[in-house]
């Protein structure tokens, strides 16, 4: 194994922990869209470029769109 | 059972989840050190007999293509459920479409925005389409390039106001979008049907390898795919869009324009 | 140092977990459960993973250089828009929830007789 995918390997982990560690939902939509930009770089670097296509355009783009806009739902609330 | 109590349990549990999987885990091959024999056969049979570079999109789309359209069909349910879960209840109405903001009033969206949006969306849009039709060459295929074109249509939202996006959803567009390229699937699989072989054979003319149109009838399974995923991530969208800006509660449905 | 990986795909669903089994907000619960999924991805390719292989496009290698393995590319590759398109479908539920009851803790649902 090389020192680049263990050190990916190694902020994977870490940025996993802190999405579950941020317990605001507006922040931890941020947090998971660098975790997915990590997650991307992750499956580049097990030269796997389509999964890493995949992720970063689902992971870092379009799941915390949507959470979002749930949250712009939830807090704007009913008026 | 408190929080507490369900805190200690769950520890226990997730201790011996983790020493059962640590122990197989020690019993895999080394990282690294793989030997299975299908990867080889399916990256070797590939371009010979399919004339595809791209081997994950073989394996999708042509080796395991009954795998992929029963994934398709999970999106396509995924986001039939949305739309149903999320749509105008009796005692909601269509109000004033406003962008809104807790407690401020919104700025008009910058000049930037509206420049960069403007000139980000063709090329988006521009290399969607071209990941969705190379798949078969290059990394890419359906479903990459379906979502790069749903977010090109995000753009023309960010850069401009909801009801910029009037004509897409509006007309049930979207919808009849959707289905075709969900139907798409299904029909090309009984192309080889009816050619006389099993339902997804592989039954169109293969071509060169490199070139645009080979590789018979994956090209065109990417296709219906692609167009399925973008119109069902621009329904996600539109959909949870509408819920936060147009949908308001009003007080009694006798009210409700 | 064979282990990392799967080390990193166990913790990642260990931790995903305690996020959904200790977690007071339902939008926080849903976002943990996608790390819960990536866990799987990171276990799926390091097991398809092989010293020296190059990405499985042949595009610009010659067919006969050794790659990695590219059936749990597939795989990986469709979950990944599947799994968030479900997560989607889970936040659309926690909307109708907020709307409904007004709260978002799982916590309070239970006692909350049907208004």
């Amino acid at each position: 194994m090389t020192f680049l995918q263990a050190t990916i390997l190694v902020f994977v982990g870490a940025g996993g922990t802190c999405v579950v560690a941020t317990r605001d939902p507006l922040r931890q939509a941020m947090v998971a869209s660098l975790f997915g930009i990590l997650l991307g770089i992750l499956f580049f670097v097990l030269q796997a470029p389509d999964v890493a296509l995949s992720e970063i355009v689902v992971g870092a783009v379009a799941l915390p769109l949507m959470i979002l806009l749930s949250l712009a739902k939830i807090r704007g609330g009913d008026r | 059972m408190t929080i507490r109590v369900r805190r200690v349990v769950f520890l226990i549990g997730v201790g011996l989840l983790a020493v059962m999987l640590a122990r197989s885990v020690g019993a895999l091959p080394h990282f690294g050190a793989y030997r299975g024999p299908y990867g080889d056969v399916v990256s070797r049979a590939s371009v010979s007999e399919r004339h595809i570079t791209d081997v994950v999109t073989a394996v999708n789309f042509d080796f395991r293509g009954f795998d992929t359209l029963g994934e398709e069909f999970i999106f396509f349910a995924a986001v039939l459920g949305v739309a149903l879960i999320l749509r105008p209840q009796t005692d909601e109405g269509v109000g004033h479409v406003i962008d809104c903001a807790t407690g401020r009033a919104v700025p008009p969206t910058s000049d930037a925005v509206r420049v960069l949006g403007l000139g980000l969306t063709p090329p988006t849009v521009l290399f969607g389409i071209y990941v969705v039709v190379h798949g078969h060459l290059t990394p890419g295929g359906g479903f990459q390039g379906g979502v790069i074109l749903a977010t090109g249509v995000l753009l023309i939202y960010l850069a401009g106001e909801f009801d910029d996006l009037h004509g897409l959803y509006s007309d049930s567009a979207l919808e009849r979008a959707e289905a075709v390229g969900a139907a798409g699937f299904i029909g090309l699989g009984l192309l080889g049907v009816i050619a006389g072989s099993v339902f997804l054979d592989n039954v169109l003319p293969l071509g060169r390898t490199g070139s645009v149109f080979s590789a018979g009838m994956v090209p065109l399974i990417n296709l219906s795919v692609g167009l399925e995923i973008a119109a069902g991530l621009v329904l996600l969208l539109t959909t949870f869009l509408r819920q936060t800006i147009v949908l308001r509660r009003i007080e009694s449905p006798a009210r409700r324009p | 140092m064979n282990l990392l990986p799967f080390g990193v795909a166990l913790w990642l669903f260990v931790v995903g977990l305690y996020g959904i089994v200790t977690s007071r907000n339902l939008l926080h619960q849903i976002i943990s459960l996608s790390v819960v999924q990536a866990s799987t991805y990171v276990l799926l390719l390091a097991v398809g993973y092989r010293t020296g292989g190059a990405a499985p496009v042949f595009a610009d290698i010659p067919t006969s250089r050794a790659t990695v393995d590219p059936i749990v590319q597939a795989l990986t590759l469709t979950d990944v828009v599947v799994g968030a398109t479900v997560s989607a479908l889970l936040l659309a539920v926690a909307v109708q929830i907020h709307k409904r009851t007004g709260t978002l803790d799982p916590e309070n649902l239970r006692r909350r007789p049907e208004s």
